[in-house]
Order: structure tokens, then sequence, then C-alpha cells
């Protein structure tokens, strides 16, 4: 019964990874996934994975994600338009062809019921699995830190930015921008802030100008651009 | 709690498809990676119900393993795909067609 419902819960939420127009709404539902998957290990006398599966996956694996998306841009929904023509109608029946043979094919194959995990847990599910882990396969797990270290560096030497042109000073900025007055009369105060005068005050939303048209320097240009593109879209 | 094996396989099997389909139809760079993972998850899922039927634990070691694998690979394509965003602007797996820029 406790299998049902779990498995029900699980596919449901993996699912809505694929229907979710928002990569927030995805994230949030492979954290179900992940939570739901958790709970099945638990049923299935795996203790060490149900807290593994809960601390690694929704913990630090999808809170990665979610960073990123915030990172990106909230907005970045899928473009609409396709490079191949009728590639999403022949992907989805390819995809459901390879569920039906899968499936079809562990219907025939005659599986053992559980064994179960009582005389090899004996002792603690951790303390056995650490047995296996430091003897039989302690090779496989030194190469795992090898490889955890390698792709912390990768992931460093990745988002690593080079400065090319030395850093600028406040000095350097308030001489520029007296510089720039002198020569074409640019303001030399602060830009207004989103929302000014406006309807809304969030950070999306152009400050108005005293002849009620938007300024459109009162915006952050990577939250205009998102704005412009989802109304482009029609939204 | 159930005993049979087949149910346990059946539901890693769906979860896997599920993850393909998401693969191919999906463009966010994001959500395809989302996708692997889930795919992930459902091999992980066969892997512990196998151990379970064996009655002994190295599917549970293996399933482990897998998750040490995915934390790595999330990290370096998480960081391409930041790297991709600053570049070009754009989070799509559509727009990036030349391997260099």
């Amino acid at each position: 019964m406790s299998f049902v419902i779990l498995a029900s819960v699980t596919v449901i939420a993996a699912l809505g990874l694929l229907f979710a127009r928002k990569p927030v709404h995805a994230a949030l539902s492979l954290a179900v996934v992940m939570v739901g998957l958790a709970m099945i290990y638990a049923t299935l006398e795996a203790p060490f994975l149900f807290a593994v599966q809960i601390v690694v996956y929704t913990g630090a694996i999808l809170m990665l994600f979610l960073f990123v998306i915030m990172l990106v841009g909230v907005d970045t929904s899928d473009t609409l338009k396709e490079t191949i023509a009728g590639q999403k109608v022949l992907a989805t029946l390819l995809g459901v062809g390879l569920g039906a043979i899968l499936i079809a094919g562990i219907g025939q194959a005659s599986i053992a019921t559980m064994r179960g995990l009582s005389s090899a847990n004996e002792g603690g599910n951790v303390q056995r699995l650490a047995d296996l882990l430091f003897s039989r396969y302690v090779i496989a797990f030194e190469a795992t830190s090898a490889l955890l270290i390698t792709a912390a560096i990768g992931a460093m030497v990745l988002a690593h930015r080079e400065r090319i042109d030395p850093k600028q000073s406040q000095t350097d900025l308030a001489q520029k921008r007296v510089a720039d007055y002198a020569k074409s009369g640019k303001h030399l105060g602060p830009l207004p802030p989103p929302g000014t005068f406006a309807r809304h005050n969030s950070n999306d939303t152009p400050a108005l100008l005293p002849d009620g048209s938007q300024s459109t320097e009162s915006v952050p240009a990577i939250l205009a651009g998102g704005r412009a593109d989802e109304e482009a879209k029609g939204e | 709690m159930t005993d049979n094996t087949t149910a346990y396989v059946i539901l890693s099997a769906i979860l896997f498809t599920i993850g393909t389909i998401g693969v191919l139809t999906r463009r966010n760079a994001i959500v395809v990676f989302m996708c692997v993972e889930l795919m992930l998850n459902a091999a992980n899922l066969a892997l512990v119900a196998f151990s379970r039927m064996h009655g002994n634990l190295d599917g549970q070691v293996t399933a482990f393993f897998v998750m040490v694998v995915a934390a790595a690979e999330v990290v370096v394509g998480l960081a391409i795909i930041m790297t991709i965003f600053r570049t070009r602007n754009t989070a799509s797996v559509d727009e990036p067609r030349m391997l260099k820029w």
C-alpha cells in the first residue's frame, strides 16, 4: 500500500518535470520525486541511502539547481520555435515506445521476489555498507575522491573570469562621471530607482518621468530584457 | 511493504522513460539537466530494489557511487551552463551551435 502511494506521487511529480513551463516549478517537482524516492529507499531497507538521498539530492544538488536558475534568470522559459520540424512529437513517440518496450520486457522476465536484507543488514546498515566500502570497493571509493576534487576544480575554472583591465576605483568612477557631465551634460546624480511614481514598486517596473513616460534607466538591463522577451512572446 | 521486485523495476522504468522524454523535448538546458538527474535516480531505484532481491548490499554501494558521480556531474554541468549564459545570454539548448565562442 505504501508503495502504491509513493509510486503514484513520484510519477505524478516526475510528469510535472515534463509539463512545468518555468524551471523553478520543474525543480520543485524534482524535489518531490527525490523525497518520494528517499521514502521508497526506506521501505527497501536502505536507511543510509534514504538519508543520503535527502541530504545530497534534495539538500545539495537541488539547491545548486535553484541557485543557477536564480543566476540565469527565473523567466527563461522554453523557446517555442522548433529548430527541427516535428521533433517534439517524434521524440515523445520514441520515448513512449522505449517505455513500452522496457515495461513489456520487465513484465516478460521472471524476477525473483525479494529475499530481504535482514541478514545482510545485521549489526546495522551503515556498518555493513562501511565494511563493503572500505574493503571490496576501496579502490572505487578512492577514485571518487579524485573525481570530486577534479569536478570542484573544473567548476572553479569554468566559473572563473580573468580580469582584463584593472579594477576602477571610486575616484576613477567619480572623475569619469564629472568628465561625462562636462562633455555631454549627462546627469551627475544616481539613476532613478525602479518603481518611482509607478503603480508597482517591484524591481522590473520602470520609474515614471514627470511627463508620464517610462524611464528605461531605472530598470536593470537583465530584468528589462526578460520582461521585453515575455511581451514579445505575447504573454 | 511489498516483496514484489517487478513493481519497483517497473516504477524505475517509468521514471527513466519520463526522464528520457524530458531530455528529448525540453529546450531549457537546466530542465534538461534535471531530467538527466531523474534518469540517474531511476537507475538507483532499480539498483536498491535488486540489492534487496539478492539479499546483499552490493547494489546499495553501487547506488551510493552513482550519487557521488551525479553530484560531480551536476557541478561541472551547471558551471558550463553558467559560462554559456554569461557569453551568449541564453539557457536554451538550441542557441549554442558552435564548439567555441
